[in-house]
């Protein structure tokens, strides 16, 4: 490689394949590029650390007592007790969820931030957005978070089984797909609601079935039925969260009620049967029957072609080549989804080199890069998370199981882009001339960055409006 | 001190043509219809918006979140056979007043049950998804008569599907510009001026701010007084606790736009939130407060469009409806039949426009849903054709492809 190439090859690699450089990066990412990202891909990836950082059992638990706290005010309330009706009123599960929310999220913001290994940063927001749960939906909102740190960090660089059947089992997941109270009709629990005259009718609820084929495994077109969601949403029922919840009735029934908040088969829930899915046959042996078909979901061929075109989609290009899709699916069917594989034939693709600046930066993205670029240092945690809010991608919600969206088109609108202005405007002036936009533009941008911007941040009026322009720029605005 | 407008102007005169290019698209209306359409992601339950409480099985297969003909939160009586869910108080009325038509078991071409595909197809008109890469609203506004290329404007930072395309639109929600002097915006305009992609999106956005601004002005000159509707006392209460009061902001900003002269003709929304698979509620609960939220809305897009309204019309879709039975978690799956709607005063209402299947369980599609008896296609190239002036043999091909054997359903808008 030539130096030129070289250090188009850094920029590509600090600001595709990362989040944005920091002053000073480039230089560093310059001696090697490829290597540079591939020794991210080396040792356990870090575990989140931060103020408020719990399991999502933890939280789990509180909003169950909090529960049946409200329940007993309530009971109490009903006898005229004055003072009960007003704890229940103030018993409120946003109270326990939205700050550990709150926490979570400044955690990811500020690992995405100062991490150093902001490539594996990246894959992991990649496939908290494929596994998406989204905290509109209130009961996941203390535990979104959580999830990500459970079940999607420790497997990012592991097999696509393994994070599969992580992501499935973790509470947050069953939860935002309705999969805790889905009974068999056919079960003990379904047969003893189904015998009484006027209660709750048992069946299954699909939710989690269709998703888990249409959105993290096989992909829209591959090749399932109707048929195949009913049977696997059958095979999965009981598929459930320890703790009382609203089951009491069934409290006989049960053998042991497992730990709340945390992932329990329900035997008594599980449409009993064989069930036959895709071609083949599942036994009838409770949760296995579930995992067996999830392992064999993660293994077929039309999940590597889903996930690598998605991968390709959000590194590379919003159409990406035909050719680097193929090369990372051949990896992942070789190496039986064994993901840091998937990684390199993504690095070793020279079509994920050639074209600089082809993908336009997400909100978060272009959020995380100015942070990155300004070395600013984050403030009090919500006022540092108003800009999610502000740019409209607000952490952990996608507002639907299908999460963000991942082409220009989605979030070039011509409302997102002023925003975007004015809110790098807003952080420059705070900056004011504390930073050099004419030192940082070469700095963060390399050699992506244009004439025209380096002319324009020379002859800006002030130390902030320099900035902005940086911030601003079409170079800066893309990946 | 220039104001964003003078900007604006003296932006033309220093030769920033994508500026004049976005004014141009403003202007010239060649007609004084208006359009706007709501889009409710996620499978409006069609069953709860528009119970059909006269059909002998609905009750059984609805279960606890069947909606009654009498009672506590009994539904709007509509006809013999349907209703509307209590919280369409403003559609009750407007159906009185014949402004709104109900359509009952209609659907896209669309036939499997995932949300992304059938959004797909309701936005981009094709017959399966991601078959067009734009908007069947876009081609549309390309088709329009009058030899000007007539703009619409979506409601939201980004512009969705179904108005993507070759016609530009832009795309408007609420920016806090305050810091933002207009010297770094000429700057930024500037550099801009050779990425065509972002230079065109910036004059987008100002010329649409300038709008926006001068509408909210107007609204600022003349709080209390202008506003009458009925809910006004309701609607403020909720508006500061309800998250669906988004609803609302986007509803009034569409008729900010939509109420010039020289404004854009076609507006768009998105509304989500309507996946109900769980605890979906019947008079009350969270399909009833989504359904109040998006009833009020609509309210205030009748008020905020004053006289404008009696040439509006505007569609309320979604991508397909629910299963016609309760599943295990007191909600409903993905099922296919759906209820849309047409209101406004342009509309042919008062009525509703349905060929019902019933709901008796030979009846029903794949033995689960609502059976689908008219293509929503028709109902859409209907107010095209006779609101807009698309041309039909435009509305064949262009605007939804393959779809001359479907044909315009007649009689929509008032003559």
């Amino acid at each position: 490689m030539t130096v030129s190439q070289k250090s188009l090859a850094a920029a590509i690699a600090a600001n595709r394949f990362g989040l944005g450089a920091r002053p000073g990066e480039l230089a560093d990412v310059e001696r090697d590029p490829q290597a540079w990202l591939r020794q991210q891909l080396e040792g356990k990836p870090p575990v989140l650390a931060g103020e408020g950082l719990k399991p999502s059992s933890e939280t789990l638990r509180q909003a169950l007592a909090l529960r049946k706290e409200k329940a007993e005010a309530r009971r109490h309330k009903k006898r005229g007790d004055e003072d009960a009706a007003k704890v229940a009123a103030a018993l409120k599960l946003p109270a326990i969820y939205r700050p550990v929310y709150i926490d979570e999220a400044y955690a990811r913001l500020s690992q995405a931030v100062s991490t150093d290994r902001p490539f594996l940063e990246r894959l992991t927001q990649f496939w908290s957005n494929h596994f998406a749960v989204s905290v509109d939906k209130i009961v996941v909102l203390g535990i979104a978070g959580a999830m990500e740190r459970e079940a999607i960090r420790p497997n990012v660089l592991g097999h696509f089984t393994d994070l599969l059947l992580a992501v499935e089992r973790h509470p947050a997941m069953i939860l935002y797909l309705d999969n805790q109270a889905s009974i068999g009709p056919n079960s003990r629990a379904g047969r003893f609601m189904n015998r009484r005259a006027n209660g709750r009718k048992a069946d299954i609820n699909e939710n989690l079935a269709r998703e888990i084929l249409e959105l993290h495994t096989l992909g829209v077109d591959g090749g399932y039925t109707q048929g195949d969601v009913t049977t696997f949403a059958q095979a999965i029922s009981g598929w459930s969260i320890g703790g009382e919840g609203d089951n009491r009735r069934f409290a006989k029934l049960e053998a042991g009620k497992g730990k709340p908040g945390e992932f329990l088969f329900r035997e008594v829930f599980h449409e009993p049967g064989d069930r036959r899915l895709l071609g083949k046959i599942y036994d009838d042996n409770g949760v296995r029957q579930g995992e067996a078909i999830l392992k064999d979901l993660a293994l077929r061929p039309e999940t590597a072609r889903h996930v690598c075109a998605k991968l390709a989609r959000h590194f590379v290009a919003d159409d990406p080549p035909p050719a680097l899709v193929k090369r990372m699916t051949d990896a992942w069917l070789r190496s039986r989804g064994n993901l840091p594989k998937v990684y390199e034939a993504l690095l070793e693709s020279p079509e994920a080199w050639s074209q600089p600046l082809a993908k336009f930066k997400t909100p978060a993205d272009y959020i995380h890069s100015s942070y990155r670029a300004l070395g600013q240092p984050l403030r009090e945690k919500r006022r540092s998370l108003q800009a999610f809010e502000a740019l409209g991608q607000r952490n952990l919600q996608p507002g639907s199981p299908a999460g963000w969206p991942d082409t220009s088109a989605d979030w070039d609108g011509s409302s997102a882009l002023l925003k975007r202005i004015a809110w790098a405007d807003t952080v420059a002036q705070r900056l004011g001339s504390e930073r050099n936009a004419r030192e940082l533009a070469p700095d963060v941008l390399g050699s992506t960055l244009s004439d025209d911007t380096s002319r324009a941040i020379a002859r800006a009026e002030s130390g902030a409006q320099a900035l902005t322009l940086l911030l601003a720029s079409p170079e800066f605005m893309r990946r | 001190m220039v104001t964003r407008r003078q900007f604006l102007e003296s932006s033309l005169f220093a030769g920033a043509t994508s500026v004049m290019a976005s004014r141009l698209a403003f202007a010239n209306a060649p007609t004084d219809s208006r359009f706007v359409f709501v889009l409710l992601r996620g499978a409006l339950d069609g069953l709860a918006a528009v119970p059909p409480v006269g059909d002998p099985d609905y009750a059984a297969l609805r279960g606890q979140i069947a909606l009654t003909k009498a009672g506590d939160g009994a539904a709007l009586p509509l006809d013999s056979t349907f209703s509307l869910h209590p919280s369409l108080k403003f559609l009750h009325a407007s159906y009185a007043a014949q402004e709104l038509a109900v359509l009952h078991a209609v659907a896209s071409p669309y036939r499997e049950r995932s949300h992304f595909d059938g959004q797909n197809v309701l936005e981009c008109g094709g017959l399966r998804p991601h078959e067009v890469q734009s908007g069947w609203i876009n081609r549309a506004l390309g088709a329009m008569p009058g030899g000007v290329r007539e703009s619409g404007v979506a409601l939201g930072a980004n512009v969705p599907l179904a108005m993507r395309g070759p016609v530009e639109v832009a795309s408007w929600s609420p920016t806090r510009l305050t810091a933002l002097d207009d010297q770094t915006l000429a700057r930024i305009t500037d550099l801009y001026a050779r990425d065509p992609l972002l230079s065109r999106r910036l004059a987008e956005a100002l010329e649409s701010d300038a709008i926006a601004t001068e509408a909210q002005e107007a609204v600022d000159a003349q709080p209390e007084a202008a506003m009458t509707g009925a809910n006004l006392v309701e609607r403020d209460a909720k508006e500061k606790r309800n998250t669906n009061a988004r609803y609302t902001e986007a509803a009034r900003a569409a008729a900010g736009f939509l109420k010039r002269d020289d404004g854009p003709r076609v507006a768009m929304f998105d509304t989500s939130g309507w996946d109900t698979h769980a605890n979906e509620g019947a008079a009350q609960g969270q399909l009833a407060l989504r359904l109040r939220g998006l009833d009020l809305a609509l309210e205030s897009l009748k008020d905020s469009l004053g006289p404008v309204w009696r040439h509006t019309v505007v569609m309320i879709a979604t991508e397909f409806g629910r299963t016609a039975a309760i599943n295990g978690t007191r909600g409903t799956d993905h099922g296919t039949g759906a209820a849309a709607f047409l209101l406004g005063g342009a509309v042919a209402g008062g009525r509703v426009i349905a060929d019902w299947p019933g709901l008796a369980r030979a009846s029903l599609h794949e033995n689960r849903d609502l059976r689908p008896t008219r293509d929503l296609r028709a109902v859409v190239k209907g107010v095209l054709r006779d609101h807009l002036d698309v041309p039909a043999s435009a509305l064949d091909a262009g605007v939804f492809p393959e779809s001359a054997a479907v044909r315009p359903l007649d009689g929509l808008i008032r003559a």
